[in-house]
């Protein structure tokens, strides 16, 4: 426990420290020291240690200062320090000599880590929002820019909104104190909708999670990465803290309707993207999604006395936090790469990158066959425990989660063959792109480790397991390893045997077409072909786009040439969030119209005000007096 | 002993009789169209005569342009591997294998269609942007229809339910395995790119879909892609001739699934030869169809 705390205050002096001495440096070596420091007993409590909680002797409000370090704590605590480590690593060579934002990157690591500490509501609020004010600092980098602008404002609006519901839940869930050990006594259905809406914000739980794809596109690569591998997963951690404290609650069909629909949608909204960051931004409310599958079918198991399926559906839904937490990392730091070297975010300005950044390009690939769940890498695993644990389940709710998560998966497979294709394959669309480069040491090695994380992580999943069993049994559901790992094994075979088998065909086949000879692309007679006659990213994705449903597509405005003679076009696609362009703006619209009537209230003469309080004062002794005699 | 046996026919059926399929299929349609057609080992002459050809490679593409080829067949192998050939089960059984052998076969299409994408060619940009699209249409209808079979039987294995139990599950719930095997038809005819979803003998690139993905394959990679497009028809067939027929035990067994194979590649080659290709735009209807049939089957088993 102590070295916990140890991290948190490197982490927060380091911050200091860099916008003193103004350099990076130390921010940069303070991410590393604080992964150090703590990463040991993360994983000792994981493996059974037990830290005492420590009490700080300073009464506040309503309570004392309590910090502990508990398995649910210690697992999420393990993705948070490894990959702000490397992200820290990464921003470093990414932003260069930039102090502020290596700073705020600190305290966003360090708020991050005193939330999962946080033993009480006031600790864990004071945190919460301490960790949304940072990466609201660290979204706005590029603030000369009026969309980022807009997306950092998204994010503060959507992230105080949940910051008010979760405050709710926790003024409900408390009596006296705000400790957590007192909330599982007053836990009710009203404090459980509450938190899932607050926690659902974090989380990118459909519809709350419009503020995601804006802040994700806006941020620097490596922060996109902490938010979308660690900052998401907080959302998750706190809903799993819900459900330790209000247990009567119908946390299966709920966790499981949003991780279906989250899933889906997520996906949906992903593959038609043209902005690289914004599909990797959707693909992790698909993951979250899928994350809230497994963790909803745990509960459901553990509900109806099958602990088997719980303990499938747990431990596929929490190891998905980590593979995906990894494979995540991976994407954004390796698109990030993409971006910094083609200039660009667009992918129709991309194309011909894996011939002018070989290594990264092989990271984006890896990545690619890892978020869409293909055998043989990291998220595979985990989304293979959790159809296991829905085929055993075997009612046809479940049965029809199944298919939503294998077209989810198809999906994904699309999206990711796509963004691969349409960035890294081909010709180059522009001439930036033609231009590109393979970036230095700085912004590729991090990108290399992970994806040695990800190729290992399916055959480490046992391991993994057994870590996520002390996890699941805070949750309250006793998890069986031995089941767990007879239905992991056929994974891991298959995993062994498609690296085996596809390098070997590979090798054979490579052998075998060694007698070659260089041709251009067979045209189809056409003898001038030009890069710009290449299949796009929109015109990819257009079959699929077209089959969604009309909520969910993009905006299109087309004015096609109409007479005899060619007259001028007009195109317009508003690739917008659905939700945000539908219900959040027309809404938010009307309420600020209505709310606009009540200016009359707002003289701005000092004695109006007075008159104010007086009339609330009165107001609240006719109501306590009144109350009183009632009870009486 | 007996199983070694077994499990080494398996093993060289698997290995040898795919390309069989398409020659039964080349040879149907020939004989309907009033030609004699080619012999019915064509697709082995064509394969190996292939697989000695050098090789001509755009400069455009990079490593992933062979391992498109090399993956899909190792993938298709470890699919044959999964399905139940013959009698007796399949090589490997586990439970949940049919969502293994689902996602073996997506790791096959994305390295295929990365493959095609790799050419920067804007027709085999086309094709791959279809076969991708389709998939996803294809997705649920598979997963559904198997999972209403293994929801009447019980088990989540292939070889489980698509073994012994199965006689059961016509007798009981005979509507829902008529919709499964109707659903499961229009998946093999889409997934393995066959009339009326694709024509693998069309000459215009435009109406393409699996064909023009594999344009720029040539020589020893064309081979390698036609023997494994083979083996993945040799999949989708065993899944649907061993659903329809649920004879098990002894030499009977194994008669009705090598006839069953060969009434399959039949039925396919009269299915190519009195229906024409659908519309590009009216194919997601088709799948969309086999969705909702394999669906019905799981809501009727609601009891």
């Amino acid at each position: 426990m102590i070295w916990c705390l140890a991290a948190l205050g490197v982490l927060f002096a380091s911050a200091i420290a860099a916008l003193i001495l103004r350099t990076h440096l130390y921010a940069t070596l303070g991410a590393l020291l604080a992964a150090l420091l703590a990463l040991p007993a993360a994983f000792a409590v994981l493996a059974g240690a037990h830290f005492a909680d420590v009490v700080v002797p300073w009464g506040q409000p309503l309570g004392e200062i309590r910090l502990g370090l508990d398995p649910l704590s210690a697992f999420f605590a393990i993705p948070l320090l490894a990959l702000g480590a490397t992200c820290a690593a990464y921003g470093a060579a990414y932003l260069r000599s930039r102090c502020v934002p290596a700073a705020l990157f600190n305290v966003l690591a360090g708020a991050m880590l005193l939330v999962l500490l946080a033993r009480d509501g006031i600790v864990f609020l004071v945190a919460w929002e301490l960790m949304t004010l940072a990466s609201y600092g660290l979204v706005t980098f590029d603030h000369a820019q009026p969309e980022v602008r807009r997306a950092g404002w998204v994010y503060l609006v959507a992230s105080h909104l949940g910051v008010a519901c979760i405050l709710s839940a926790f003024l409900l869930l408390g009596d006296s104190t705000l400790s957590f050990a007192d909330f599982a006594r007053h836990g009710t259905p009203v404090a459980a909708t509450l938190a899932v809406i607050g926690f659902g914000v974090k989380a990118g739980v459909v519809p709350l999670h419009v503020w995601l794809p804006e802040a994700h596109a806006a941020a620097p690569s490596h922060v996109s990465a902490l938010m979308s591998a660690v900052l998401i997963k907080l959302g998750i951690y706190g809903l799993l803290r819900t459900i330790s404290f209000v247990p009567a609650f119908p946390w299966g069909p709920v966790l499981l309707a949003l991780g279906s629909a989250g899933a889906l949608v997520g996906i949906a909204l992903a593959f038609y993207q043209r902005d690289i960051k914004r599909a990797l931004a959707y693909s992790t409310v698909e993951n979250a999604g899928i994350v809230l599958i497994g963790l909803g079918l745990g509960m459901w198991g553990a509900a109806h006395g099958r602990p088997a399926i719980a303990a499938l559906g747990l431990a596929g839904g929490l190891l998905h936090v980590w593979n995906h937490a990894v494979v995540k990392c991976l994407l954004f730091l390796a698109a990030g790469g993409l971006v910094h070297g083609a200039g660009t975010r667009d992918l129709e300005q991309m194309g011909g990158l894996g011939a002018r950044m070989p290594r990264l390009a092989r990271m984006l690939v890896l990545g690619g066959v890892a978020i869409a769940a293909l055998p043989p890498l990291g998220a595979f695993a985990s989304e293979w425990l959790i159809y296991v644990g829905l085929l055993h389940g075997n009612t046809q709710p479940l049965l029809f989660v199944v298919a939503a998560l294998a077209t989810a998966g198809a999906m994904a497979a699309l999206c990711f063959v796509r963004v691969i294709g349409i960035a890294l394959l081909g010709h180059p669309r522009s001439r930036a792109a033609a231009d590109a480069h393979e970036p230095g040491r700085g912004l590729v090695g991090p990108a290399v480790v992970l994806a040695a994380l990800a190729i290992a992580m399916p055959f480490a999943a046992p391991l993994a397991v057994r870590a996520i069993a002390p996890v699941a049994a805070q949750l309250g559901a006793d998890l069986d390893v031995a089941a767990v790992d007879e239905a992991l094994a056929p994974a891991l075979i298959l995993s062994g045997a498609v690296w085996l088998g596809g390098i070997l065909a590979f090798l054979a086949i490579r052998r075998v077409v060694r007698r070659r000879r260089a041709a251009e692309t067979w045209g189809c007679g056409y003898t001038a072909p030009s890069p710009r006659m290449q299949y796009t990213a929109a015109s990819f994705a257009e079959g699929l786009h077209r089959l969604l449903p009309r909520a969910l597509r993009a905006k299109v405005e087309a004015a096609p040439p109409a007479e005899l003679f060619p007259s001028p076009a007009r195109l317009a696609v508003d690739r917008r969030d659905p939700f945000t362009r539908a219900a959040y703006e027309p809404l938010l619209d009307r309420l600020a119209r209505r709310f606009s009537q009540l200016r009359w209230v707002q003289q701005g003469l000092l004695h109006i005000y007075i008159l104010y309080v007086v009339i609330a004062v009165v107001l609240g002794l006719v109501i306590v007096t009144l109350r009183d005699g009632w009870a009486s | 002993m007996g199983i070694v046996i077994a499990a080494l026919l398996k093993v060289a059926i698997i290995l040898a009789a795919p390309p069989l399929l398409l020659g039964v299929i080349a040879r149907v349609k020939a004989r309907i169209a009033g030609r004699v057609g080619p012999p019915l080992l064509q697709p082995y002459f064509d394969i190996a005569k292939l697989l000695r050809k050098d090789s001509v490679i755009s400069p455009t593409t990079s490593w992933l342009f062979v391992a498109g080829p090399a993956i899909a067949l190792v993938a298709a192998l470890i699919a044959a591997a999964l399905v139940p050939v013959g009698d007796g089960g399949a090589l490997w059984a586990f439970d949940g294998d049919f969502i293994a052998l689902a996602y073996v076969l997506g790791l096959a299409r994305f390295f295929t269609v990365a493959a095609a994408l790799d050419t920067g060619s804007s027709f085999e940009g086309m094709g791959a942007a279809r076969e991708a699209t389709f998939a996803c249409l294809a997705e649920p209808a598979f997963v559904l229809g198997l999972l209403a079979v293994a929801h009447a039987t019980g088990s989540v294995s292939l070889s489980a339910f698509l073994g012994p139990s199965l006689a059961s599950v016509w007798t009981g719930a005979g509507a829902s395995s008529v919709l499964v095997a109707g659903g499961l038809l229009v998946v093999l005819l889409a997934e393995n790119s066959r009339i009326p979803v694709d024509d693998p003998t069309t000459h215009l690139e435009l109406t393409m879909v699996h064909e023009v993905m594999v344009l720029d394959h040539g020589g020893p990679l064309l081979g390698v892609v036609l023997y494994g497009a083979a083996i993945k028809l040799f999949v989708f067939a065993t899944l649907l001739v061993k659903l329809a027929v649920p004879i098990h035990g002894g030499a009977l067994a194994w008669l009705a699934y090598l006839g069953g194979l060969a009434v399959a590649a039949i039925a396919i080659g009269v299915i190519e030869s009195v229906t024409a290709r659908l519309r590009m735009s009216h194919v997601p209807a088709f799948l969309l169809a086999a969705t909702l049939l394999c669906g019905l089957a799981v809501v009727l088993q609601a009891r």
